[in-house]
């Protein structure tokens, strides 16, 4: 039990995948604009990267391993994530046509997010089982989330404020997302490993 | 018919422009400033005078090349406050570039790149002392050693220490209280012998470090009496991080701290009433206030028991600094809760 809180732990804060390892940052930079397109970007994301990791490994084990093909592991998976990403897509537009729109192109492209290949490929290298492996996508999933709408709250204060005409829009951006990874070192060492 | 009563003269004025709010909370900060001085020696106001020279010329560098208008905005002192600030959170014998270094980066990134003083996002003094011990933790956790040398250092050692790194940083410098603290906890000593062990704690805290906090706490009660700030996000702060600490410590006094130990070691209360309410970086509605203050306080305990800087306060600011637009958004008035 504490083995599987630690891994929640360990992906939500310590080794939160955007700010920690850097992955995800195309959505993280592209979709922060607003609070409203984060949240739902965030909520679209988890669903994706906690069912994409469970395919994944379903996949792995049951398909590549039994037929030696590990070396088809990448191609494979993102095979898996497009599956995916078409189906919450279709889903996202029967359930909620607004937020269809208002997400766009970035529904999309949620299958070039690099963390949900990179999930799937340390599910993987890790050796984990199957809930550790659920488990890992979904607080890499929640990590995100919790990444980008704080983001995104901080970029609608910035756009009222008084920002150099040169450090304005993504330069200004970056630098807040570097002061926030600078944060998140805090939580460096809460569990080892 | 109503009948509508004209108040006559005089009017009272309050007098609350941005410098003179700076500076009361600076006059507020003094006693504790003298109380360091006494235990720690004169090195402090060196660090401060050097910190508050660079942010000065750092603002007006910034001012003149945004073709801002400088006097009015050197003279509101945020600047100086976040130097002192910055100057009280490192060791007082840590060489010069320490604090040129982390002000500079304070008062251009942190403050400046978002606009000024009303904009920042992160706390500037907490966010420079960030960037420091991330970047050079040996410089910043070496604290000067009282028992050692017997009695503090004089203004000439002092002076050599900053200057020219006369002396091997080992030789009277030692870890922090927190930093001893965790690392012993960490070889499996329980902590009633850590206490009686060394004498870098006494009766409360940390030696040295109660009296400092009880003088900054008294500063920050006056501030709350005079309606500079509010009380919610100090008392919040404080009364969580003693509830949090009080359950650990009945549930297993060997490995975890006392609540007294918590709040009069480190800068628990200098970052209560001095860092945490910074006006700018923290939250502004009531209810926000509440949360940022408690969450700080729970943070800090967390960052102190099991993170890898036992020193917490800064990163336990930073982080809530990141969550403050957020909780704002869904605590201000009106708000639907989602």
């Amino acid at each position: 039990m504490t083995e599987y809180l630690l891994i929640l732990i360990s992906t939500v804060l310590v080794n939160n995948f955007v700010l920690v390892k850097f992955l995800g940052l195309c959505p993280f930079m592209g979709v922060s604009r607003k609070l409203e397109t984060a949240t739902g970007m965030a909520l679209a994301t988890t669903f994706v990267l906690t069912l994409s990791s469970i395919c994944s490994y379903l996949v792995n084990t049951y398909l590549l391993k039994p037929f030696e093909l590990e070396y088809l592991s990448t191609i494979a998976f993102i095979l898996v994530i497009a599956a995916v990403v078409q189906f919450t897509e279709m889903v996202v537009q029967k359930t909620s046509p607004l937020l269809y729109q208002v997400l766009g192109i970035f529904l999309p492209l949620i299958t070039t997010n690099c963390a949900v290949l990179g999930v799937a490929l340390l599910n993987v290298q890790q050796d984990f089982g199957f809930i550790e492996s659920t488990l890992y996508g979904f607080g890499a999933a929640v990590g995100f989330s919790l990444v980008l709408i704080l983001f995104a709250a901080m970029r609608e204060r910035i756009a009222a404020a008084d920002v150099p005409a040169s450090f304005q829009g993504p330069a200004i951006a970056m630098i807040t997302a570097g002061l926030m990874s600078m944060a998140f070192m805090g939580f460096a060492g809460l569990v080892k490993g | 018919m109503m009948n509508l009563h004209t108040p006559s003269s005089p009017h009272f004025h309050a007098n609350n422009s941005i410098s003179q709010v700076m500076f009361t909370v600076i006059a507020a900060l003094s006693p504790g400033i003298a109380v360091y001085i006494y235990f720690f020696g004169s090195g402090l106001l060196i660090q401060m005078l050097l910190g508050i020279l660079t942010a000065i010329t750092c603002e007006t560098l910034i001012l003149l090349a945004r073709k801002k208008p400088v006097w009015p905005f050197i003279s509101d002192g945020s600047a100086v406050l976040t130097a002192i600030l910055l100057a009280l959170s490192i060791p007082p014998s840590s060489p010069w570039w320490i604090i040129v270094l982390g002000t500079s980066f304070a008062i251009v990134f942190v403050k400046h790149l978002y606009g000024g003083l009303g904009y920042n996002i992160f706390n500037p003094a907490m966010a420079g002392y960030a960037m420091l011990i991330i970047s050079f933790p040996k410089e910043i956790t070496g604290w000067f050693n009282i028992q050692a040398n017997s009695t503090s250092l004089s203004l000439s050692e002092y002076l050599g220490l900053i200057f020219t790194e006369s002396k091997s940083s080992d030789t009277i410098s030692q870890a922090t209280p927190l930093d001893h603290f965790k690392t012993q906890i960490g070889l499996e000593q329980p902590a009633s012998t850590i206490f009686t062990d060394t004498n870098l704690y006494s009766g409360l805290g940390a030696y040295g470090f109660e009296w400092i906090g009880l003088a900054f706490a008294l500063g920050g009660v006056w501030l709350v009496y005079k309606k500079i700030m509010s009380w919610h996000i100090p008392l919040s702060l404080l009364i969580s991080l003693v509830l949090i600490s009080l359950v650990f410590y009945a549930w297993d006094n060997n490995n975890y701290a006392s609540p007294l130990f918590h709040l009069f070691s480190g800068a628990t209360l200098l970052g209560a009433f001095f860092i945490a309410t910074d006006p700018v970086s923290a939250c502004s509605t009531l209810r926000g206030k509440i949360i940022y203050g408690s969450c700080i306080g729970v943070l800090i305990f967390i960052i102190r028991n099991w993170g890898g800087y036992p020193d917490a306060i800064a990163f336990a600011v930073l982080i809530m600094n990141m969550c403050a637009p957020t909780i704002d958004y869904y605590t201000r008035p009106g708000a639907q809760t989602p």
